[in-house]
């Protein structure tokens, strides 16, 4: 393979890694911490793509719709998690499941409702809507430069909320024993309903952000959801640098499987899925709880 | 000033249940600013549930539960924990995923009329063993260790009460001496103390009051001098 188009490959997959990684965290604190299965967790990624497609069409400016639709985002996170997740918290998987499931259906049907069920695209920003030539005959979209910037940057915050911050060791005490961490005088439903928000808004950034590269149509967050749910297994349930890392895998072999074994498109992300449960049945990062 | 004679915590006729076994029958408990009450009782006579039914931890059928005068029955555990009350779990609940210092330091806050005497740095003064293991997480600690760094985590929140449950348990005898000390010295600073411990002589040379269960019901209720002078009743309330 030529090293130029290796590089462009490599780029993508990194960028895709890095997108995965704003669906998957939410998804693997959300049952690390709470103990919660979200099978909705792809339709946040479907929700944040259409609210940016309907903010930019609306406003014309996508860093717009996106502050639009992150605000939009936060309080749809609030919402369900006070109605409905929280009955969750003290129920066996099953009823999460079921619960979960539901929400796929009915953000499915508000989707077809409210916006079709054609295939929309979300134009590229005028400034970042050029591409750094690479040779006389490839070059790289700036805009996927961009993205992977902005997700690196949210990788760090994450990481430093999580390591560095009070609320962060509220957030990892809380999911070792929630009873200690009420008996300290910290209101820990609070703390869930916060960490709820933040991987709606998470995921729906995702969507947001994809939306120009990836089109918005049907089906999308399901398509986004069993991904991560490998990249969460992969990775070590509840583990942050794990999640980091596996999306980062699946990232590249999900793209570099695309262009070496096409035949195989399909399977690449699963067969490593498979090669690396064999080798750490626990995940790369499990930690013993 | 009334507050003075208010308890800080105050549990009145309450009956809590697992599942179907009636575990506390009708108990009364208070404990007033300042004072040291030993918690007694054989296996399985309700001390815990007691101490967690005033904590919001476990729900009571009926009765009330009044902290410093205000009605708290079946309020939220953080809310009761924000009036001044600490406590420290049978099995120590330290967490594991959290470094020593994060342990501490996600706990700190300043007590309910903003004293804050009790500092990291007082915490780490008072445990000098914390300080050298600061780094370490939490489940890669002596059981010794894990305990002081529980009675730290509490005081951590600057507490009226401090609650005591099983906190020598487990550990070596020099150990337990040491943690004895400690609680001596929390008592000497004016925080209040409710003490469940199985080195029942331990407790009474400590405590100003003493309180038995037997099978849920408040059996004694009197100065720890009372008590020493009636070996009859550990014979009858408390061997084995």
């Amino acid at each position: 393979m030529d090293l130029n188009i290796f590089l462009i490959q490599f780029l993508n997959g990194i960028q895709y890694g890095l997108l995965l990684f704003l669906v998957a965290s939410g998804l693997t604190l959300i049952f690390g911490i709470m103990g919660i299965i979200n099978l909705a967790h792809g339709s946040f990624y479907m929700v944040g793509a259409y609210l940016a497609f309907a903010f930019t069409r609306a406003t014309g400016n996508l860093g717009l719709a996106i502050l639009l639709g992150l605000a939009a985002a936060v309080v749809l996170g609030l919402v369900l998690e006070r109605a409905l997740i929280r009955v969750l918290y003290q129920r066996d998987h099953l009823y999460q499941v079921l619960l979960t499931y539901g929400l796929i259906l009915v953000f499915e049907e508000l989707r077809s409702v409210l916006f079709g069920n054609d295939v929309h695209g979300v134009p590229i920003p005028q400034w970042l809507s050029y591409s750094i030539p690479l040779t006389d005959t490839l070059s790289y979209p700036v805009y996927r430069v961009a993205i992977s910037g902005v997700c690196v940057a949210l990788v760090a915050g994450m990481y430093y909320l999580i390591n560095r911050t009070r609320l962060g060791m509220m957030i990892r005490a809380g999911a070792s024993n929630r009873e200690m961490v009420q008996s300290l005088g910290i209101n820990i439903k609070l703390i869930y309903t916060a960490v709820f928000a933040l991987g709606v808004a998470l995921a729906a950034f995702a969507g947001m952000i994809a939306a120009p590269i990836a089109s918005v149509f049907p089906g999308m967050g399901n398509q986004i959801l069993i991904i991560s749910f490998v990249v969460v297994v992969i990775g070590g349930i509840g583990s942050i640098t794990g999640t980091l890392l596996s999306a980062l895998l699946i990232g590249l072999a999900d793209t570099f499987g695309q262009v070496l074994l096409p035949e195989l498109a399909g399977m690449t992300v699963y067969l490593v899925m498979a090669l690396m449960l064999l080798w750490r049945p626990q995940g790369m990062f499990r930690k013993s709880a | 000033m009334a507050e003075a004679y208010t308890p800080l915590i105050e549990a009145k006729g309450i009956h809590t249940y697992y599942g179907v076994s009636h575990i506390l029958h009708g108990v009364d408990f208070a404990i007033h600013r300042s004072e040291t009450i030993g918690l007694m009782g054989r296996n399985g006579m309700g001390k815990s549930t007691l101490l967690r039914s005033m904590l919001g931890l476990t729900r009571t059928r009926r009765g009330e539960v009044y902290v410093k005068g205000v009605d708290m029955t079946g309020a939220e555990p953080y809310a009761i924990a924000r009036q001044g009350i600490a406590f420290v779990p049978e099995g120590r609940g330290i967490f594991p995923n959290l470094s020593v210092r994060e342990n501490l330091m996600m706990a700190a806050r300043p007590g309910v009329e903003g004293k804050r005497d009790w500092s990291f740095e007082r915490v780490i003064d008072t445990f000098p063993r914390l300080a050298e293991r600061i780094g370490h997480w939490g489940n890669q600690l002596s059981g010794g260790e894990q305990q002081m760094l529980t009675i730290g985590r509490a005081l951590m929140t600057n507490p009226d009460l401090l609650i005591l449950d099983e906190a020598t348990e487990g550990l070596a005898p020099l150990i337990a001496v040491e943690i004895w000390m400690i609680i001596r010295a929390i008592k000497a600073s004016g925080i209040a103390t409710v003490i469940v411990d199985k080195n029942f002589a331990a407790v009474n040379s400590i405590s100003d009051r003493n309180i038995i269960l037997v099978k849920g019901n408040k059996v004694y209720d009197g100065s720890a001098e009372a008590l020493r002078a009636q070996p009859e009743l550990h014979q009858k309330y408390l061997g084995v």
